[in-house]
């Protein structure tokens, strides 16, 4: 049986086609684990499918750069996914015009603390760089966070997990703080959890009010810009010190 | 739909070839995100949605946003060799992820709820401030 199994896997385990459907398959078993949970932001999708390929990486002793091989043929679509944002962003941008202060105040407030707060508490733990500028870009969306990690010095692998762990935390405390705050506006509801938690915490308040959806999405794309101007500059302050 | 996923590659390669002739610190398919969003503003006449609902290339789009999640595990894989960054420095990480992360849904919130608040009374209060705002 071992045998049986070695002689089909040693082939198998050095083409992309391997890793290529690991991964997908990885992330399908994901979303049924999520469906499963009843669609809880904790069950993360994404999590799971890279937990799932992590495990199998380690014990089959495959390398990274192998099952990257296979698996780049996914990440290349990250290119024009970051691209394809720019279609919501665009039907969105007309909420801007209305409430205009609001949005640019609170944007910039929210990236600010945001990427400031991240650098600041890894920098007093003691913390290096490098996990410092992982942390940064981590309230952005991920395609867009791992863009500018690597940008900066950061560890890409690191804010990736980072920035969906974010939206996670987002998507569970989100709605709990802002009423705690007394914030009871479904556009603040909605644009809070597109910059602090990009698209999870935005799946998460999207169902509950058309207008918290639209102002999510203007959220995530946004700050995805203006996070883009903010963590390069604060790179530049780290190297001056 | 072709045609559409090649708009989305072009603009990601002018991004690309700008952020490289302009030394620009931003990523490529961010800046080539910017220009479709520009272009787009630009096309729609400013007072109805610049995208339509069926067009190929918001049905394209839609897809790829759909099915994000899946594009991020390869690259979120490669933790596994960070998990010696993971180990040393767990308390500045988690701490980091939770703080900035709070901090920033409850500023966002607060400024957002406030801000747009104050306009409106004011803009109640006051129909000459709004007259001046609809003008711009």
């Amino acid at each position: 049986m071992e045998a049986a199994l070695l002689t089909v896997w040693t082939p198998l385990a050095t083409t992309p086609l391997l890793w290529l459907a690991a991964t997908i398959v990885a992330y399908a078993f994901g979303q049924i684990i999520q469906r499963a949970c009843r669609n809880s932001p904790l069950a993360h999708p994404v999590l799971i499918a890279i937990a799932a390929v992590a495990v199998l990486l380690e014990s089959t002793g495959t390398p990274y750069a192998t099952y990257f091989a296979g698996a780049q043929f996914i990440n290349f679509l990250l290119g024009p996914a970051t691209v394809a944002l720019a279609v919501p962003l665009a039907a969105n941008l007309r909420h801007v015009r209305r409430s205009f202060h609001g949005v640019g105040l609170a944007l910039l407030a929210g990236s600010l603390t945001s990427t400031v707060s991240g650098v600041a508490v890894v920098w007093l733990l003691g913390g290096d760089r490098a996990t410092a500028f992982s942390m940064a870009p981590k309230g952005v969306t991920t395609p867009i966070a791992l863009a500018l990690a690597q940008e900066a010095g950061g560890l890409p692998a690191l804010t990736a997990a980072l920035a969906i762990a974010g939206g996670i935390v987002a998507a569970v405390v989100g709605g709990t703080v802002l009423r705690w705050l007394r914030v009871d506006d479904w556009r603040a509801h909605g644009f809070a959890a597109g910059v602090a938690g990009s698209g999870v915490a935005a799946a998460q308040v999207a169902p509950l009010n058309g207008l918290a959806a639209a102002f999510a999405a203007l959220g995530i794309g946004l700050n995805g810009l203006l996070t883009a101007v903010i963590v390069p500059l604060l790179g530049l302050l780290w190297v001056a010190r | 739909m072709r045609f559409a996923l090649a708009i989305l590659i072009g603009f990601q390669l002018v991004g690309e070839v700008l952020r490289q002739i302009l030394h620009l610190p931003l990523p490529g398919p961010l800046v080539g995100m910017f220009l479709l969003v520009t272009a787009l503003v630009v096309r729609g006449d400013g007072h109805k949605a610049p995208t339509e609902i069926g067009s190929p290339l918001v049905r394209t789009a839609n897809g790829l946003i759909a099915q994000m999640g899946l594009l991020f595990v390869p690259a979120g894989v490669g933790v596994i060799a960070e998990l010696a960054v993971l180990r040393q420095q767990w308390l500045p990480i988690l701490a980091g992820l939770l703080v900035s992360t709070v901090l920033g849904l409850a500023a966002t919130g607060l400024v957002m709820h406030h801000v747009s608040r104050f306009v409106e009374t004011r803009r109640r209060t006051l129909p000459a401030a709004a007259h001046h705002r609809e003008a711009r």
